[in-house]
């Protein structure tokens, strides 16, 4: 029996599947004529998705017995990735144009993905859970291969897809672990389960339910894909891999750490606290030796998950606070970082990845140059730019929760990856210029960038609000 | 005065200049930096007029706070400490930005631009009275510094550029994580309130060395001093004057606001960590400032050395020793970067720093000849000059604490005329080796106008110290009276002897008298 109520709190959700379905019919029909039409009107459907998440908190926090959760958290998560999404969408027509692969159906998978996304972090059930990631993956391997003319294109979507079934069975086993030895599915009958200790069996299903989702987060040691499918995938799906699946990733891990695995936590935590580290220090040194700016944003999301868990590790509110505040200022970096990556042309318009290429780039594109080191600079967690208050958060949170040598670890090992980006800015500011890149990017790209570059900047007036909202979001996890 | 958030303007006029610097062409360039960096200089001499020095004043006066950022304040004040720090600063400006007029040709608005945020997060350090915006200021100062390195430097710049953000970097994230643990144990993040906590002495070692950490980098001590000779050498002229005249005081500003204040047991313990490190930096630093064959490194290694001055007068745990290793710093902040103008002003002329190839300058460029004599003689600390009152109140101070560090440290003293004395003989007199050294025409009107300044500031304060001592008074004396319970028992034993009439005064005692003047 469904209720109203139900129904009106995934109401993003119905939005989205509407609106996508009835796109892939325009799009079917009208032919990839209609690309720029079906980009609108997916960038519409998001946002009236996003204003319906303030229906879907008003009938929350649970939709059909619990199978999914419409609370704070899940509008906080939602928000970010639709967000994302559309940016991803509107970052892609220019350079499908140059590549010759300009069609409707990239907004539509986009939007089916995010349909995927926003259940995985409203999912109260770990078959909600799988539902929700599978639906996300789909879309996503197809994403990755969208150059289809592309060899890296489609290698990076055939990897992609062998490695993600792999973690996706990973998790279906640690899924049916769990079910086998709590005999249930939802994450507050495992936590009842869990609370009276953790068996063995409870424990393995744990260890490999959190092996999944790291895959799908992209942390040490399940990144091995990160460096391929993000160089491989045409660059606006790689702004999009970076962003919205993160966040929806890491929003889910959350959840299920502290609503299903809340009582097993000092067993987790130190799962979570190796993960951080290792994602930390490896994203870090491996960075170092990257020459394509795709791959080294891939390590660098890679050291951004480690920074982020670590607020997890603190398992406290203010911990789960921060690990989302970190996830906001994290996708604002990393949409603007790739509008940036965007615009690296040469003179004829055809895209260009390596990082030699910059060289020079203040001198020629000085809004572009000052954008991208703002970007970096942020990334590296150097005040006053709001990459700083970010980590800030994390190892607040670490410390507040009596973690701080785990804290002075992380922050030592962040010096590691401030090297890298100082590399770059390096590159574009102190170099001799190379050949010039083309006199000027598309407006689209230049106003997502400078909005990106505004929040980074004068982000701390946004502290208020930001701390508000993830400490209300944190708040309905508990 | 009252409610008029002048911190606030001062910080305001540069960061405005900054942004209409980059938009502007180069001469405009120049000119917005200078009328800038001179509204400053006169917002600054009008905070010091209107600061209340008396010792009825409040220790933290034009305070502002709004609370905008969430978790942390827009929190500024200042005592008489942050207030000639920050007075040094606006002094130095317009002169590094004078200094730059010429020497500077490419990409000028963005150079003025990034000098001119740097001295908004200067005044910012000094100024701010919350933890986490002193941090943010403190850290955000590598940004611009790291560009004025890597950009405008000479030919080994990236290298010196990375060495000097990441060293800084790291020393710096360890105090970050202090002082979240301090927040979250005293529930502020008011600095004067956390001055005034008492932390747990266990806990106050860890927090100590974790300040420790970031201090001792970015002042630098010996063993972690090797960015600097590499970042002073490579930087432009006004680079190096920045760097040495105000960068490194943040250092030694961050020990007297932070860590003597808020960990006074752990400085006590562990003050014989900062001895034993200042005495082989001033020996050390000063043998390697001998051997030098570049003019700036040699000035840079001998920075090294006088900031260790500086640490062993903090570590007294007296008033005489804070005053003077304040004094140490004003005074060094001017003299150093004077004598890198002087650098720079022969740099200009033959692009070479090689101490080797100048030569009998004393007679083509008598006006400069004269000029960096001054400056060597300040620098040396001779009496009459502002190095010499904070040279001796330091080691008087540590005299009482400890007279073996002092009796090492003096020798820095003699090692500090020798270095100087042979690096001026070696360029100002002699014969004129190279014809093109000997060509050079003496200081233009606009480096004459850089350097006399300077000049008179140095005279004054060797002169009339209590200028510069009177609005600092009381906030040492607050400071050394938080200290007295933990302070360490001085080995010198001084005992006071019982007045006389003053007929048959010592000798001794009427020239000790005459020359703390």
């Amino acid at each position: 029996m469904i209720d109203h109520a139900s129904l009106l709190a995934v109401l993003p959700e119905l939005i989205l599947t509407v609106g996508g379905l009835a796109l892939m019919l325009v799009a079917a029909f009208g032919g990839d004529r209609m690309t720029q039409v079906v980009n609108w009107l997916s960038v519409l459907t998001l946002a009236m998705a996003g204003a319906a998440l303030a229906c879907s908190l008003a009938h929350g926090p649970d939709a059909f017995d619990g199978l999914v959760r419409a609370d704070a958290f899940s509008v906080y998560a939602k928000a970010l990735i639709y967000a994302a999404a559309a940016a991803a969408i509107l970052l892609a027509p220019r350079y499908f144009l140059a590549g010759g692969a300009l069609r409707a159906e990239y907004p539509v998978l986009i939007l089916f993905s995010s349909i995927g996304m926003g259940m995985m972090v409203s999912a109260g059930d770990l078959l909600t859970l799988y539902v929700g990631l599978e639906m996300q993956s789909l879309a996503a391997y197809v994403l990755a291969s969208f150059m289809r003319q592309d060899e890296r294109s489609s290698e990076a979507g055939l990897k992609y897809f062998v490695l993600g079934s792999l973690a996706s069975g990973i998790l279906l086993y640690g899924t049916a672990l769990l079910y086998g030895f709590t005999g249930t599915t939802s994450f507050d009958g495992i936590a009842v389960a869990m609370s009276d200790g953790v068996g063995k069996g409870e424990l393995f299903g744990m260890v490999f339910l959190l092996a999944g989702l790291a895959f799908k987060m992209s942390a040490v040691p399940f990144h091995m894909w990160t460096p391929d499918v993000y160089e491989g995938a045409p660059t606006p799906v790689t702004a999009f891999f970076g962003s919205a699946p993160k966040v929806a990733a890491m929003g889910l891990t959350v959840r299920v750490a502290i609503e299903a695995l809340g009582p097993a936590g000092l067993d987790w935590q130190q799962i979570v606290i190796f993960v951080a580290l290792a994602s930390i220090v490896f994203g870090a040194v491996a960075a170092i030796g990257q020459t394509n700016i795709k791959r080294l944003m891939a390590y660098s999301s890679i050291n951004n998950v480690g920074f982020a868990l670590i607020g997890l590790a603190a398992g406290t509110p203010a911990g789960a606070a921060a690990t989302m505040s970190y996830m906001a200022i994290y996708v604002v970096m990393t949409i603007g970082g790739f509008a940036c990556i965007l615009q690296m042309r040469d003179a004829d318009g055809n895209p260009v990845e390596s990082i030699a290429s910059l060289a020079g780039l203040s001198q020629s594109r000085k809004g572009l140059a000052a954008a991208f080191a703002i970007f970096m600079f942020s990334m590296a967690g150097i005040p006053p730019l709001f990459g700083f208050w970010a980590k800030f958060l994390v190892f607040d949170a670490a410390v507040a929760a009596n973690l701080t040598a785990l804290a002075a670890f992380g922050i030592a090992a962040s010096v590691i990856g401030a090297y890298y980006y100082l590399k770059i800015i390096k590159t574009i500011y102190f170099d001799e210029p190379a050949a010039a890149y083309e006199a000027k990017g598309g407006a689209v790209e230049n106003v997502i960038m400078a909005a990106c570059a505004a929040v980074i900047v004068f982000g701390y007036l946004l502290n208020p609000v930001l701390d508000r909202a993830s400490a209300a979001a944190a708040a309905s996890l508990f | 005065m009252d409610g008029f958030p002048i911190l606030s303007l001062m910080m305001a006029v540069p960061m405005a200049g900054a942004i209409a610097c980059l938009f502007a062409g180069a001469n405009a360039a120049r000119w917005i930096a200078l009328g800038a960096t001179l509204i400053d200089l006169a917002l600054g001499i009008l905070l010091w007029v209107s600061f209340d020095q008396s010792s009825g004043g409040a220790q933290w006066q034009f305070q502002e706070y709004y609370p905008i950022f969430g978790r942390f304040a827009w929190a500024l004040g200042i005592d008489g400490i942050a207030l000639m720090l920050i007075a040094l600063t606006v002094f130095l400006m317009p002169i590094c930005i004078g200094a730059s007029w010429q020497a500077i040709e490419k990409r000028v608005g963005e150079y003025m631009a990034a000098f001119l945020f740097m001295e908004v997060l200067m005044i910012g350090v000094f100024a701010a009275q919350d933890l986490y915006l002193f941090y943010v200021m403190f850290e955000a100062g590598l940004i611009p510094m790291y560009l004025i390195i890597g950009i405008w430097g000479g030919a080994d710049r990236i290298y010196a550029s990375y060495k000097f953000f990441l060293y800084t970097l790291l020393g710096s994230v360890l105090m970050l994580i202090a002082m979240m643990w301090m927040v979250h144990e005293a529930g502020t993040t008011d600095i004067p309130t956390l001055m005034a906590y008492n932390f747990d002495p266990h806990v106050q070692t860890w927090l100590f060395l974790a300040f420790f950490a970031s201090f001792a980098v970015k002042m630098p001590m010996w063993p972690v001093h090797t960015w600097l000779p590499d970042a002073h050498v490579q930087a432009p002229t006004a680079g190096s004057v920045i760097l040495a005249g105000v960068l490194l005081k943040m250092g030694g500003y961050g020990f007297i606001r932070f860590s003597l204040p808020m960990f006074p047991e752990a400085s006590s313990q562990l003050a014989w960590l900062i001895w034993g490190l200042s005495m082989v930096a001033v020996v050390y630093t000063s043998l390697v400032a001998l051997v030098q064959s570049d003019m700036k490194k040699l000035i840079a290694y001998s920075s090294v050395a006088h900031m260790a001055i500086v640490t062993v007068g903090l570590f007294a745990f007296n008033q005489a020793g804070i005053e003077g290793a304040m004094m140490v710093m004003l005074g060094h902040g001017l003299v150093s970067g004077a004598l890198f103008l002087c650098v720079g002003v022969i740099y200009d002329r033959l692009h070479t720093r090689e101490i080797s190839r100048y030569g009998g300058l004393a007679i083509n460029m008598p006006k400069y000849a004269v000029l960096f004599l001054l400056f060597t003689m300040a620098s040396v600390g001779l009496p009459g000059t502002s190095n010499f009152v904070g040279e001796f109140l330091s080691l008087m101070g540590i005299y009482q604490a400890s007279s073996w560090v002092a009796l090492v440290c003096t020798t820095g003293i003699i090692l500090g005329a020798a270095y100087m004395l042979y690096l001026y003989r070696r360029i100002a007199y002699g014969e004129q080796k190279n014809a093109d050294a000997a060509a050079m025409p003496d200081l233009s009107m606009r480096e004459v106008w850089l350097l006399a300044p300077i000049a008179a500031a140095v005279l004054w304060m060797g002169v009339y110290p209590e200028s510069f001592l009177a609005p600092m008074r009381p906030d040492i004396r607050a400071l050394e009276a938080r200290l007295a319970p933990a302070a360490p028992a001085g080995d010198s034993k001084i005992k006071m002897g019982a007045p006389r009439p003053a007929g048959d005064a010592h000798h001794e005692e009427v020239s000790a008298h005459g020359e703390a003047h």
